[in-house]
């Protein structure tokens, strides 16, 4: 039996941080194989439209439609900082069903870290780690926050890669970063367009 | 899933493989030693209050790794990523109890030994204070847990979890060290009554916590 496909949808969403209304009316849709790159300022509620898309906050209003797993790339990484790389990337690998870790970690050039306790990586490093739990996952849906901020420019390239290689894979992707991505045919929006007028705020 | 978890979690709290998490048992065993010092080597004056003090002591060694307990895996995103593989916060808190208590309690019974002599506790008092502090080391465990997750978030969260712990652990301490005072282990089934249904609702409560940290 086939898997049905992934897809990725949000209706009419609006979502708030504090008393602030960060965006409104936002509709996307992504379907196999689309990568959709997301703009905005600081603090323009790219993050919070991540979080409430990845199921973890609740939207103000609208909702959010899924299929197929998801993986998230935030700020935060999820590994354990005072174990070593190897072993702190070994948990999610084994909860993930991943049977070859050495090459998982190969990827995002990552062996020689291996035995560097995880407090002690870069934030450059620490973000290529948390690609390689990412990727370990196996997940249809990325989302991806940030992916881009500290790594240097040879990383850069390595994620645009990884993203093609997803999308070319049937995988969906959805990118927040304020810094450009080189992957072909992606979409991609600013998150402003769909900031409240003041008018409307005060309403 | 549950299995790799709950490894995970003893891997971080267990004393001497976690960081630091030998200290509660320390000192609870600290405490023991210091009391007969502070009020004299009287034997008969010990037997009577040396049950209590232990009590006391392992209701503190209870609050002392409140502080890492939830609120570092919150700020790892370690339950998040957790949630988006489908585990619910509860299964997080169920499995994240157990491992508390497995790094505290066992340590702290067998920390009973030793300490139990330097305070002379001997015979039926000490079968008692061994049982009461089984039965009521997992309801000081859910108690800890509740109170980590809901302080979590705060700045002065670890302060506070003492403070919070301290009124909450009355009704264990009153039946645990009460069975002592009137040597009747009766009442240790109040120990257990009373630390079951801590332990029942703590993922709950805990699990709730948690989603409400994420809507800040």
């Amino acid at each position: 039996m086939q898997a049905p496909s992934p897809f990725l949808s949000a209706d009419n969403l609006a979502c708030r941080r504090g008393e602030r209304l960060l965006f409104r009316k936002l509709s996307l849709r992504l379907e196999a194989g689309a990568a959709c790159h997301v703009t905005g300022a600081n603090g323009a509620g790219k993050t919070t439209l991540i979080r409430a898309l990845a199921g973890l906050t609740t939207p103000y209003a609208g909702s959010v439609t899924r299929e197929g797993a998801l993986a998230l790339l935030g700020e935060r990484t999820g590994l354990d900082p005072d174990l070593p790389l190897a072993r702190a990337l070994a948990f999610w690998f084994a909860l993930d069903g991943v049977a070859d870790s050495a090459a998982m970690m190969a990827r995002l050039r990552l062996q020689a870290l291996a035995e560097v306790p995880v407090r002690y990586l870069s934030t450059g490093q620490q973000k290529r780690a948390a690609l390689a739990r990412v990727l370990g996952q196996n997940a249809p849906v990325w989302l991806l926050d940030e992916p881009l901020s500290g790594l240097d420019t040879a990383s850069q390239g390595l994620v645009s890669e990884l993203v093609r290689t997803h999308c070319a894979g049937g995988g969906i992707a959805l990118i927040a970063s304020h810094q450009p991505l080189d992957v072909p045919g992606m979409t991609s929006f600013a998150i402003e367009d769909f900031a409240p007028a003041d008018a409307e705020e005060e309403a | 899933m549950i299995l790799a978890l709950l490894r995970r979690d003893l891997g971080q709290f267990f004393p001497f493989t976690g960081s630091g998490a030998a200290l509660p048992v320390v000192f609870f065993v600290a405490v023991a030693m210091l009391f007969p010092f502070a009020v004299g080597p009287d034997a008969n004056l010990m037997l009577k209050t040396g049950g209590g003090v232990v009590w006391i002591a392992a209701l503190l060694a209870a609050i002392l790794p409140l502080e890492k307990l939830v609120a570092r895996d919150i700020a790892l995103g370690f339950f998040d990523q957790l949630r988006l593989r489908g585990v619910t916060e509860e299964a997080m808190m169920a499995v994240r109890l157990v491992a508390h208590w497995l790094s505290f309690g066992p340590p702290l019974l067998l920390a009973t030994f030793p300490a139990a002599a330097l305070l002379k506790i001997e015979g039926e008092t000490f079968d008692i204070l061994l049982l009461g502090l089984l039965a009521g080391t997992p309801g000081l465990a859910a108690i800890g847990l509740m109170i980590a997750a809901l302080t979590a978030s705060l700045r002065a969260g670890a302060a506070l979890s003492g403070l919070l712990l301290i009124p909450l652990a009355l009704p264990i301490l009153i039946f645990g060290a009460g069975a002592l005072a009137r040597q009747d282990p009766a009442s240790l089934g109040f120990v257990g009554a009373i630390s079951l249904g801590l332990v029942a609702i703590a993922p709950f409560a805990a699990g709730a916590a948690i989603r409400a940290t994420r809507e800040q």
